[in-house]
């Protein structure tokens, strides 16, 4: 990545002020040449190109952003039927990289990027970063999963281009995190909020002060729901400033969003993204303020735009404008999905994933239940099941039964869950369909 | 000579042994000896009764998971140390005990247990000439 954190002047707030400073209407006007430019764009797509012709739509239809609701949604599925390439909207050999799901129900989603695609893409970290106050002279560790997961490569490159100091420790080894942490004087994180948790706990065990013995001064936190709370307590703990991020691969992952100093809700680069909040029934947009399902519209994207893609996650607008001079708009935290989908430690579970592994066990019955629960900031899963039939009077049989669908699960969902069996007939049923997520944790209060 | 358990997986929690109870009281059968083992999560509750194959029935047809265990319930003598030495013969003969409860029975004292290898405490119990319990004996 190219280093332009030199060049910059450290007293400006903004890393691209141009962009990050324009009026609302010179953003809507921004958006909707860029609209018209990725529709156009995507008639090189075959997805898009058949679904444009289907209902005769050319980029002469979109005359202002209101227009876009004449595109049809693209959904996950979407994604799933056409995988691997079929979206892309370049030819493979203009793509440089590309990044896969985590979940491994059906086809996983891949999503392609050229090396404009991921310059663009850390533009918006090193944005980001930028906007909560880092600068060159910074140090970052990078404590998050790399490889397919974009918060790796998504955040590495951002902050390389932003042109700090970075450290890309990767996930877990709290004390060799520590060790690093105190010998290149990392200032600024990125993790999963439940591994700061893990790393202060770590940090209490070795008479590590973080106050005292490190010079951290801000968290980037995102990648599984997290509630202001525990946002608090993790800034209490560390005494270190901790902002949200939002991102998604679909989009390109970490950078779509993230929080002003303001803490005041996420802006949305408007100049990379259309973002409409609908009714997840009807569709329909709903006002600012009320909670509907965040749509995005990569308007600045090569290798694979999407268009009116649904998210699933639900939120609100929190308002256009900001003490910190960005009018890109405010997103609230991601208040929960319009779909079965959990979010743990940064993994995408779905209900389907862990009943396709429950039902490979004759000796289990058909119904189960999924509790998500925090326990001192750690997302916790614990899996019940009823027995069919009790084919053993002996416990260590039985506790054997439970290590090996543990394991199972394990595989299926990177994750262990805690699996508890019981009796048939035990589990709750409501209106005679089954419950079988309960969400106890505090996040999405 | 070995004779029928009823083994019932019950959830670790209130309630839930009453509506096993109640069940068997319904059906007029009559509990000789029981007894609960728990875990964190769950427990087996092990039920000698008068008529276990009625009962297996009932509590099946409810939907309660229950299992048909053969155990060995033998007979001593209700005095210190008859115990020990039934359990010590088991024991010089590689025969290992999952589980065992006791009671009194008509003055006599029986011993309850699931034996592993099974054919092998067979073997124990005829060479050494322990007494025994058969089911004909409960009813």
């Amino acid at each position: 990545m190219e280093n332009q954190g030199i060049k910059k002047d450290y007293n400006c707030e903004y890393f691209n002020p141009e962009v990050e400073t324009l009026s609302r209407e010179e953003i809507e006007a921004l958006q909707l040449e860029r609209l018209k430019e990725t529709v156009a764009h995507c008639m090189n797509s075959p997805f898009y190109k058949k679904r444009f012709e289907e209902i005769g739509l050319t980029v002469d239809d979109i005359k202002s952003l209101d227009d876009i609701r004449k595109i049809p949604f693209t959904t996950k599925q979407d994604l799933r039927d056409t995988y691997p390439f079929g979206i892309a909207s370049v030819p493979l050999e203009k793509c440089t990289r590309l990044h896969s799901s985590s979940g491994t129900t059906g086809n996983p989603t891949v999503i392609l990027h050229t090396d404009k695609d991921i310059d663009e893409w850390a533009n918006q970290v090193a944005r980001n970063l930028w906007m909560v106050g880092l600068r060159p002279t910074d140090v970052f560790q990078n404590s998050s999963g790399y490889g397919m997961f974009t918060g790796g490569l998504g955040f590495q490159n951002g902050a390389e281009k932003m042109g700090m100091l970075t450290v890309p420790a990767a996930a877990g080894n709290s004390l060799r995190q520590i060790k690093f942490i105190k010998d290149f004087g990392t200032t600024a994180i990125h993790a999963v909020p439940s591994y700061l948790t893990r790393l202060k706990e770590v940090m209490d065990q070795e008479g590590v002060d973080p106050r005292r013995d490190t010079k951290l001064r801000v968290f980037a936190i995102g990648a599984e729901p997290h509630s202001e709370e525990q946002r608090k307590r993790i800034e209490d703990m560390f005494g270190v400033k901790a902002y949200n991020s939002f991102g998604m691969s679909e989009m390109c992952g970490p950078g779509v969003g993230f929080e002003c100093k303001e803490q005041n809700g996420l802006h949305f680069w408007e100049d990379y993204y259309i973002v409409e909040i609908v009714d997840p029934e009807t569709l329909e947009p709903v006002p600012d303020g009320e909670i509907g399902e965040l749509v995005l519209t990569s308007i600045r994207r090569e290798a694979m735009p999407l268009l009116r893609y649904r998210t699933r996650d639900l939120t609100r607008v929190l308002g256009r404008s900001c003490p910190c001079g960005r009018n890109h708009v405010r997103i609230d935290r991601m208040k929960g999905r319009s779909d079965d989908m959990m979010v743990l430690k940064g993994v995408n579970i779905f209900p389907i994933q862990i009943e396709k592994i429950l039902m490979q066990f004759p000796e289990l019955a058909n119904n189960y239940l999924i509790t998500l629960t925090t326990d001192s900031d750690n997302d916790n899963m614990t899996v019940e099941v009823e027995l069919e039939e009790l084919f053993t009077d002996d416990y260590t049989r039985l506790q054997q039964l439970t290590k090996t669908i543990q394991r199972a699960l394990k595989d299926e969902i990177l994750l262990t869950p805690y699996v508890k069996l019981v009796p048939k007939g035990t589990l709750p049923v409501s209106d005679g369909k089954a419950v079988r997520v309960v969400d106890k944790r505090t996040v999405y209060k | 000579m070995t004779i029928k358990q009823l083994s019932i997986f019950i959830e670790n929690k209130g309630g839930t042994l009453i509506r096993v109870l109640d069940l068997l009281s319904k059906a007029g059968i009559q509990i000789i000896a029981s007894t609960v083992a728990d875990t964190q999560d769950y427990g087996i509750y092990r039920v000698l009764c008068n008529e276990p194959a009625k009962a297996y029935l009932i509590l099946k047809e409810e939907g309660i998971n229950v299992q048909l265990a053969d155990v060995i319930a033998l007979s001593i003598d209700d005095e210190p140390g008859r115990a020990a030495q039934a359990v010590q013969a088991f024991s010089e003969s590689g025969v290992s005990i999952s589980y065992m409860y006791s009671f009194l029975w008509k003055g006599r004292g029986v011993l309850v247990f699931r034996a592993n290898p099974s054919e092998k405490a067979k073997e124990v119990i005829m060479l050494k000439k322990l007494g025994f319990m058969t089911e004909e004996n409960f009813k």
